[in-house]
């Protein structure tokens, strides 16, 4: 079964149209990645599905389900995103506390205080962060505080939005091994957008890549390692990102 | 003070109060730059972006500074006040902050704030103004500048947002510029391209570059010198060209931990938090 399927995805800020004729299906327990130029589309996609872009034609459905234009608190239990941009989506006046335990009070679960402590250990946020504001972390402790929130409720489906560009590579790869085995424990499905492709390589199956609001080739994590795509931009992204230090 | 020698940091302490003691988040890190490019590296938490707004007298009470130096190009930082420091940012020195979306004006177009930054400095007529504003957004490679000038910082996508921070930031030609992840969200191709406007100013006008980045590859490639930040400490400096021989344990775990582009293992290694200093 998909997790996720667009058909035929045009979405739009006003007139103006961002994404066209996006297809591409996702199966349960897939990881795929989306990747591609800055400013194609690509968090726009992932707002769609979280129904937070009001003007799109074509389909959306999440686990066979058709996403309508709105948000709804059910389908935060199954779906949930980390939003590209850790600041803009944390509350200036809400504690890490605070921001953890409000989807707990909304979906009405009791043991808050063992959640949020095992949350904030899994993402590797020391507990003396806890009642800590945004503006008293730094860049990489508030990204993991948006991963924390994500995770909180146990979602089957998460939307990745570059969840480690803020994160030294030794914290990147503590929050990249829990993606992994919560994936391998539980099923997790992921869409992860990032500009990082050994990123992808370790942790996707598969990956899309989108220019200009189109999807110009959907492949293999196979054909990524092997360097091996058909189009152009694809060969470009590549051969660009083939650095090593040395 | 040698000419070439822009900054000069000695014995740089920074702490917040908690409801016992203060802690020290930076501790005692002293560092110079000359007119060149330096890589700042190191663990998130580790006091980088303290350290760059620090120079630019940006940490507000309760946060507290302390250095037996602060100068740049001869003039004591410590000594200025706030009127001073205002004529002092941006002119001189500008900072890319990590947040870039967040440190623009929401109620402002982005043509609007590039404008005002250019302005500020310079007596030019709205349609000089215009153009400069669309040229360097071109330089940061925005498609369709004509379109992005009137969009507000919502309305742009998070790599966009980095550009046009850097844009702004570059426009009025500072002496030194500390960019804090100003490319982390933009793919490999696209962010050389955007380095080489930084690389151009530096040529031209001899501009000094501070690097904050979690990106080991970059830094190492594009900087002149690396200084790696652990808790608050530098623990290791050395030329950006011998980062893969560096010797402290912790850059040698920050290597390790880098995913490759044929990626087969498990899991990645990491370094042993159970390590860290409790605080
Ligand atoms: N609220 C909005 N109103 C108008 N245009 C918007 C809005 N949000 C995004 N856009 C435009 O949609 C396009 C795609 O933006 P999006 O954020 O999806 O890009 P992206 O692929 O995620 O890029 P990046 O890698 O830089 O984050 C951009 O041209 C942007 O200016
Ligand atoms: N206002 C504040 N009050 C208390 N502690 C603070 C405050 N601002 C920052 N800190 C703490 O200071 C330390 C250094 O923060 P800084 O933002 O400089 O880290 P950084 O090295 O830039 O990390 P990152 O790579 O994650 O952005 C962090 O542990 C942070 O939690
Ligand atoms: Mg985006
Ligand atoms: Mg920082």
């Amino acid at each position: 079964m998909n997790a996720i399927e667009l058909n035929e995805l045009d979405i739009f800020y006003g007139d103006t149209q961002i994404t066209d004729n996006i297809s591409f299906d996702i199966k349960q327990g897939e990881s795929f990645a989306l990747v591609g130029e800055s400013g194609s589309g690509k968090s726009t996609i992932l707002k769609a599905i979280m129904g937070l872009a009001p003007k799109w034609n074509g389909s959306i459905k999440v686990n066979n389900v058709a996403r309508s234009h709105g948000i709804d608190y059910d389908f935060a239990a199954q779906c949930q995103m980390v939003f590209q941009d850790p600041y803009g989506s944390l509350h200036p006046r809400k504690t890490v506390d605070a921001t953890l335990s409000e989807p707990l009070t909304i979906h009405r679960i009791s043991d808050q205080n063992e959640r949020i402590e095992q949350v904030m250990q899994s993402v590797g946020l020391d507990l003396s962060f806890r009642f800590r504001y945004p503006h008293q972390l730094s860049g990489g402790q508030r990204q993991r505080v948006v991963i924390a929130r994500a995770l909180i409720l146990e979602p089957k489906i998460l939307l990745l939005d570059e969840p480690t560009s803020a994160l030294d590579v030794s914290v990147q790869a503590e929050i990249l091994n829990l993606f992994k085995k919560l994936r391998k424990e539980r099923g997790l499905t992921y869409l992860m957008v990032t500009h990082n492709l050994p990123v992808v390589s370790f942790l996707c199956d598969r990956l899309a890549v989108i220019k200009a609001g189109k999807l110009v080739e959907v492949t293999g994590v196979e054909q990524l390692r092997q360097g091996n795509f058909k189009h152009a931009y694809t060969q470009e992204l590549y051969a660009a990102s083939g650095g090593v230090i040395s | 003070m040698s000419e070439d020698k822009l900054l000069e940091v000695k014995n740089l302490r920074i702490s917040f109060p908690t409801t016992r003691d203060r802690i020290e988040v930076v501790k005692g890190i002293s560092f110079d730059l000359g007119r060149e490019k330096l890589g700042i590296v190191g663990e998130s938490g580790s006091g980088k972006s303290l350290t760059g707004r620090s120079i630019l007298k940006l940490i507000r009470a309760p946060g507290q500074v302390t250095a037996d130096k602060l100068s740049f190009k001869n003039i004591d930082l410590l000594a200025q006040n706030e009127k001073q420091m205002r004529n002092i940012r941006g002119t001189k020195i500008s900072m890319i902050m990590q947040d870039p979306k967040f440190s623009l004006n929401p109620v402002m177009t982005i043509g609007a704030q590039i404008s005002e930054s250019l302005n500020a400095h310079n007596k030019l007529s709205k349609s000089e103004v215009n153009q400069r504003v669309i040229d360097m957004l071109n330089d940061v490679k925005i498609n369709d500048p004509e379109r992005v000038v009137k969009l507000y910082p919502h309305e742009v996508s998070g790599g966009m947002g980095q550009r046009i921070m850097i844009a702004m930031m570059l426009i009025p030609q500072p002496d030194l510029l500390i960019a804090d992840e100003p490319t982390s969200s933009l793919d490999v191709s696209v962010q050389a391209q955007v380095l080489n406007v930084i690389d151009d100013l530096i040529s031209k006008k001899g501009m000094g570059l501070i690097l904050i980045s979690h990106d080991l590859v970059l830094t190492s490639r594009y900087c002149d010198r690396i200084l790696v930040m652990k808790s608050g400490e530098i623990v290791e400096e050395c030329k950006a060209s011998e980062l893969a021989n560096a010797k402290h344990p912790y850059t040698r775990g920050l290597l390790a931990a880098i995913p490759s582009l044929n990626e087969t293992r498990d899991e990645l290694p990491t370094l042993n938090r159970l390590q860290k200093e409790p605080i």
